[in-house]
């Protein structure tokens, strides 16, 4: 009855094919990436496949390059070299706006809990008669739903960073990207944010995480690409990477050395 | 010394009298201050953002230009809107000159770099916090104007203040276009300027007296302001 190329909902995505919406994401290859400044390669990535599974974590010690490979995924940069092919095509609008990201430091608007959440909702094309159920959805999911009125930079540390995160999965993403996002919590809200992304990641949502904390690696990952020096060093099963990483960079990290 | 002191106290009586010509001046002061105020913002907001988030050959150039506008004297952007609305100017058909239109035309010139160059520091430095959220929502660059201008209402508003407060106190400009004529296009400051010079002190204070209430409530204003945004963390 339909033509191949039907449409969704006008509110649903300005005039995308519905079969691009369908198309898998994943595998994200990467050949050849490198962002450099000054002929300084900060990130060169020889080749990177992150497949659908649980979470890939990218370890590395400061300075590695692993927000800035994070960046270059999510495309919020342009790389010096090569290019971030999303189920063997090009990133273009349609395949970005299936991703999201949290920030080390969350960017809320200047607007209450409820209307950060709208926002992201109302940036995707969600009609407004969803909004409302969809936001007390995700309001409810982040431990925030009293919270739905106030201010959203008056939140603590913690709340304010799982509000990112529900507004970030407000937006149904099939790859999340989270930057160091617990780097300045205390332990029971790096707890509460860990929960979500281990929903988030039961629900289907590919998680890729950058963090310095071997601790959330071990507890999160399921696969860990290790970084030192803007390369990618070692990329294996999390249960390999911590019994026996195979590079000394690793091995040192994985110890509690200090890299530099 | 006694003159002073009489002028005062009918200056005090001609306010809380309601006198009707005071207050009809008054009410032509704010009328066109605040209409100018707002066509200014209209132009001057999106301008400022524009200059903050778009990316643009020869935009160094325009800040420059818009910055340095700011210091504009009154008397020569007068003395310009009366050229363009004098009978031989390019505008002389529309019979403009010595309307409260010609003096919110003259208002509009003073205030609108104002507002655009302080919407552009206001928006360039949301703009660093905001853009990489905002690009990984897949707002688009120029997509994400409305919100940052909405992000930014407590620093713009006390930036719409500022424009206010330079165009209500603003003599040069409007005495030259508005010609000062009694009833039609006298405001507060035209008639401090010409009953003082008749030695009429009594309407001058009065007049005097209510601008500076108003520079007292602007000011007042931005100091709320400024405390409720912080107070929100919408500073």
């Amino acid at each position: 009855m339909h033509d191949s190329t039907t449409f969704r909902d006008v509110a649903d995505g300005v005039g995308i094919p519905t079969e691009d919406l369908d198309r898998p994401l994943l595998p994200l290859v990467a050949e050849n990436l490198a962002y450099s400044v000054d002929d300084r390669a900060l990130v060169d990535i020889r080749s990177l496949t992150l497949r659908d599974g649980g979470p890939t974590v990218i370890l590395g010690p400061n300075g590695a390059g692993k927000s800035l490979l994070l960046r270059l995924l999510h495309g919020l940069i342009e790389p010096t070299k090569g290019e971030v092919l999303f189920g063997g095509r090009p990133a273009d609008e349609t395949i970005r706006r299936r991703q999201a990201m949290v920030f080390q430091r969350p960017v809320l608007l200047r607007r209450s809990v409820a209307a950060n959440v709208d926002y992201a909702l109302k940036a995707h094309g969600v009609a407004r008669s969803e909004r409302r159920e969809r936001i007390l959805d995700l309001l409810a999911m982040g431990g925030l739903t009293d919270k739905a009125r106030q201010p959203a930079r008056t939140l603590s540390g913690g709340e304010q960073q799982r509000l990112a995160l529900v507004r970030a999965l407000a937006t149904e993403p099939d790859v999340l990207f989270l930057d160091e996002p617990t780097a300045s919590l205390y332990p029971g809200a790096i707890k509460a944010f860990e929960a979500l992304v281990r929903d988030a990641d039961r629900a289907g949502t590919k998680v890729v995480m950058v963090t310095q904390d071997i601790g959330q690696a071990r507890r999160l990952a399921d696969e860990v690409i290790f970084m030192y020096r803007g390369k990618i060093v070692e990329k294996s099963a999390a249960a390999t990477f911590f019994d026996a990483p195979a590079s000394d960079a690793a091995r040192q990290f994985v110890a509690g050395d200090l890299l530099i | 010394m006694q003159d002073f002191a009489d002028s005062f106290l009918l200056a005090i009586g001609l306010i809380l009298s309601g006198d009707a010509e005071l207050w009809a001046i008054v009410l032509l002061s704010l009328r066109v201050s605040l209409t100018a105020v707002l066509v200014a913002a209209v132009i001057g907001m999106p301008l400022g953002a524009l200059l903050a988030v778009g990316r643009f050959p020869g935009k160094q150039t325009i800040i420059v230009l818009v910055n340095a506008l700011m210091g504009l004297p009154p008397v020569v952007v007068g003395l310009m809107v009366y050229l363009m609305l004098s009978n031989s100017g390019p505008l002389g058909v529309l019979q403009l000159l010595y309307t409260p239109t010609a003096m919110i035309i003259a208002q509009v010139v003073l205030v609108t770099p104002i507002i655009a160059a302080l919407t552009r520091q206001v928006i360039e430095g949301l703009d660093a916090e905001y853009a990489e959220q905002l690009r990984s929502l897949g707002i688009s660059r120029l997509d994400s104007v409305p919100t940052l201008l909405w992000d930014g209402r407590y620093a713009l508003m006390t930036a719409l203040l500022a424009g206010f407060g330079r165009a209500i106190a603003e003599v040069g400009a409007v005495i030259i276009v508005g010609g000062n004529i009694n009833h039609v296009t006298r405001v507060m400051t035209t008639t401090i300027a010409l009953e003082t010079s008749k030695g009429n002190l009594a309407l001058a204070l009065a007049l005097g007296a209510i601008l500076i209430l108003i520079a007292v409530a602007v000011n007042a204003s931005v100091s709320l302001l400024g405390t409720t945004a912080r107070q929100s963390a919408y500073a």
